[in-house]
């Protein structure tokens, strides 16, 4: 700190593996780091999903195999009702903490933030590199949580007391696995306060010359929204997560009320409320869905723009309408509480709020079909996931309208509707922003391109899979199937939905081997894919201004003065059909 | 003939709107006292902000849970306050007034005042931390713990996180004072002190908070 050095000059890369490639502050580095933790989370994730999928669709089918595997949540083949919980739990935990709230924001924001600001690195290295290792300590104590004597924890993603604020008297997976959940989550609110704390001052205060707010390309807004989002956000959860875990340790009372009788034990507890946790919970809850979607907005945007050849539609009106996303996000926790007995006049309120959002997630989606418009459609891997996403957000967007009213809530919540919609728009609409940020920016990220057939074939599987996956969840939702039933084979209405059960399992297989090609693509291009030249998409932004991957501090020393903005495509009278952000070029007025 | 309605480019740092010369600022021409590349002085007087925002949500937090447990609930029996915390509010208040009498010294490069000024306020802050630690003890003495009530439960709960904040306060006074002792400090190269001294006032005003909190809301 402090240390007197020139303006100017070259940063050479520290030497040594541990400092350059474990504990480095260098921001590129962070953000590979941050994208493999996401990864081996998301295999990690989807490989529990599809357990539980087989699980379903053949309850009292016989895995030996997994018998073996899993000797006391699947003895004798047979899965136990809390061992599926348990997957799904763990499923839903990594996913929305390890991979949506991960990959898009602290991976890909860390890596091109900085860079496409014209910064030769985050504003502080050193906090950076500690929120990456604060993330991986978190990521160790939920895996922990999954190897946990006892179990691992069943509780749901949203943990809700009292059942997960008791310990072991309420379920085999309450005792140590549920405690661990919790730490994990706490350790990983710090995590992403310190990442969220370093993005906000980063794009205000380390933007090149003449990197005005207007000029910064959509992802910078995108990734800037979400920071503040997580800034309010995530000190809820760890309040929230505190008082849990002193509820299960400390023998406080905040979540858990007189007299509750668990498992024919009365518990020695009194007067806490479980609908407070709810209230905690889900004023971080609602926003941390948008955490994990704008990021795939920016990242959407800059690719249509891209791949069009023109730029996007409404600037102004595409971050105006993700501040009011993030804004608005904040008044509506109380949609996902319809059915706890809150006061009808409250219930409205939330419900005009959340259907108020419908407002700016529209004025995104016509912008986006308006940057498409009668463009030169470039079918890329990367575009056609980006085309996929605004797809996916349609979908799973309209579905929100549906449960965002009241009245339809009481009937839909604690359906497979409500896990069709946010699947759909939370899950694989993220997902997509994620790979298709990862077709876009992997030949700048290392140097080599990605393979195009692969990607595509890896684009039409998804894409089908994720619609056939997800989908009929919607129908069985509407019929009436509720979720997290292990096995619905016992009730005579469920069974006609019986078949759907098995498609969705085949689709889900299908569509999770259809990653593979993904996998194969990826990691057969890091070290024999085509080189990747600088700028090989034709982009404007500052990131395909230096080499593929770039140098340590980024800019080799000279910091890069901006003269434009961020998506100049096919501007009249320009030389070529775009113009980067740095180019001295003036326009010509045509006259 | 298509005109081309491009406004003329506009190079370097465009100010959008009033207020706080941070926000908005952009560019790099506003950094005073840059060191090099890395670490520009100007980010810690921004970041310790955001920081405190990410703070003051937490206890936000707290507050909700703290009234909405009390309003629903029949097992509230409120702890009157114990003298000492009367004591220790006294001491935090004293150490935030040294703190500023120390950079009042510090503008006109008095280096030796404010080396003393920051010893005393480092003292106040471990006597505060020491004096709540007393007061848990006297409530444990007296057979009130964590678990007991629920308004004993929030004020091991607030206190706690209070006092873990403000040992990361006392952290960085720690740091400042060291800087003080070798004369590191002066009227103009003192981002160090002034961040410590916004997030030292913050805690300051965030006990006076929690103490009216706790004991005028019961």
């Amino acid at each position: 700190m402090g240390e007197p050095t020139h303006a100017v000059h070259v940063h050479h890369a520290p030497k040594g593996f541990i400092r350059k490639y474990i504990f480095s502050t260098d921001h590129k580095v962070i953000g590979i780091q941050y994208y493999f933790l996401a990864l081996f989370s998301v295999v990690l994730g989807m490989l529990l999903s599809v357990l539980f999928r087989l699980h379903l669709a053949w309850p009292n089918a016989n895995w030996d195999l997994l018998g073996k595997l899993f000797p006391t949540g699947m003895a004798g083949g047979l899965m136990t009702p809390e061992f599926y919980l348990s997957l799904v739990t763990m499923h839903g935990t990594l996913m929305v903490f390890f991979v949506l709230t991960t990959a898009p924001q602290s991976g890909f924001g860390n890596y091109f933030l900085p860079i496409q600001i014209g910064a030769d690195d985050m504003a502080f290295p050193v906090l950076n590199m500690l929120s990456f290792w604060i993330t991986f300590v978190a990521l160790v104590v939920m895996v922990m949580a999954l190897f946990a004597t006892g179990g691992a924890p069943l509780s749901g993603w949203t943990a809700y007391p009292p059942l997960s604020a008791l310990g072991k008297i309420s379920g085999p997976g309450e005792g140590l696995g549920q405690t661990l959940w919790v730490i994990s989550l706490a350790i990983f609110c710090v995590g992403s306060l310190l990442g969220a704390l370093n993005f906000i001052t980063t794009t205000l205060n380390l933007r090149a010359k003449g990197m005005t707010l207007l000029r910064m390309p959509l992802t910078v807004w995108a990734w800037f929204t979400t920071s503040i989002l997580a800034l309010l956000a995530f000190p809820v959860l760890l309040a929230g997560g505190i008082l849990l875990v002193l509820d299960r340790v400390g023998g406080t009372s905040f979540f858990i009320p007189a007299g509750l009788v668990v498992n024919e034990q009365l518990v020695n507890h009194s007067g806490g409320s479980p609908l407070l946790w709810q209230h905690l919970f889900w004023f971080f809850g609602h926003p941390e869905v948008y955490i994990a979607i704008l990021p795939g907005m920016g990242v959407a945007s800059q690719l249509l723009s891209t791949f069009s050849r023109k730029p996007v539609f409404g600037y102004k009106a595409m971050f105006s309408a993700m501040l009011a996303i993030g804004f608005l996000g904040f008044f509506v926790w109380g949609h996902h509480m319809f059915i706890s007995g809150m006061s009808p006049y409250s219930a409205v309120a939330f419900s005009l709020l959340t259907l108020a959002i419908g407002v700016p997630s529209a004025i995104k989606t016509f912008n986006w079909l308006g940057t498409l418009w009668q463009g030169k459609i470039q079918f890329t891997s990367a575009m056609l996931f980006a085309i996929g996403f605004v797809s996916l957000f349609v979908t799973g967007g309209v579905s929100g309208i549906f449960l965002g009213q009241t009245s339809l809530d009481l009937y839909l919540h604690d359906t497979y509707f409500v896990v069709g919609h946010f699947h759909m728009i939370m899950g694989v609409a993220a997902l997509f922003g994620i790979f298709g940020a990862t077709y876009y920016w992997f030949p700048k990220m290392f140097g080599r391109m990605l393979n195009e057939p692969l990607g595509k074939i890896h684009f039409w599987f998804t894409f089908i899979g994720v619609n056939a996956i997800f989908f009929p969840m919607h129908i069985m939702g509407v019929a009436g199937h509720p979720r997290r039933y292990s096995d619905a084979s016992n009730f005579n209405y469920l069974s006609s939905m019986h078949p759907l059960h098995e498609f969705i399992t085949v689709a889900a297989i299908v569509t999770a081997t259809a990653q593979l090609f993904f996998l194969l693509n990826f990691f057969w291009s890091l070290w024999k894919g085509k080189k990747a030249e600088m700028n090989p998409w034709n982009a404007t932004t500052l990131e395909w201004t230096v080499p593929s991957p770039p140098p340590h501090d980024n800019f080799g020393g000279k910091l890069p003065v901006v003269y434009h903005g961020a998506y100049e495509y096919s501007v009249p009278g320009a030389k070529q059909d775009f113009i980067m952000q740095d180019s001295p070029e003036k326009i010509i007025e045509a006259t | 003939m298509p005109t081309v309605t491009m406004p003329e480019v506009e190079i370097g740092p465009r100010r959008t709107g009033g207020g706080a010369s941070d926000f908005g600022g952009g560019g790099r021409d506003d950094f005073r006292g840059r060191g090099g590349p890395h670490v520009p002085v100007n980010s810690y007087r921004l970041g310790v902000w955001f920081g405190l925002g990410a703070i003051l949500m937490l206890f936000v937090a707290f507050t909700s849970a703290y009234i909405y447990r009390q309003g629903l609930s029949f097992d509230w029996q409120p702890l009157s306050p114990l003298p000492i915390l009367w004591f220790n509010t006294g001491v935090l208040v004293l150490s935030s007034l040294t703190f500023e009498l120390g950079r009042r010294a510090l503008r006109q490069d008095l280096t030796g005042a404010f080396g003393r000024w920051l010893t005393m306020t480092t003292i106040f802050g471990i006597a505060f931390l020491t004096g709540q630690y007393l007061a848990w003890k006297q409530l444990a003495a007296s057979g009130i713990f964590l678990g007991t009530n629920p308004h004993s439960s929030f004020f091991y709960v607030l206190t706690g996180t209070h006092a873990l904040h403000l040992v990361g306060g006392v952290l960085a006074l720690a740091y400042v004072l060291v800087g003080a002792w070798r004369q590191k400090y002066t009227s103009r190269e003192c981002a160090a002190v002034d961040v410590t001294a916004v997030y030292w006032h913050f805690m300051d005003g965030l006990w006076i908070y929690l103490f009216l909190l706790l004991f005028l809301w019961r």
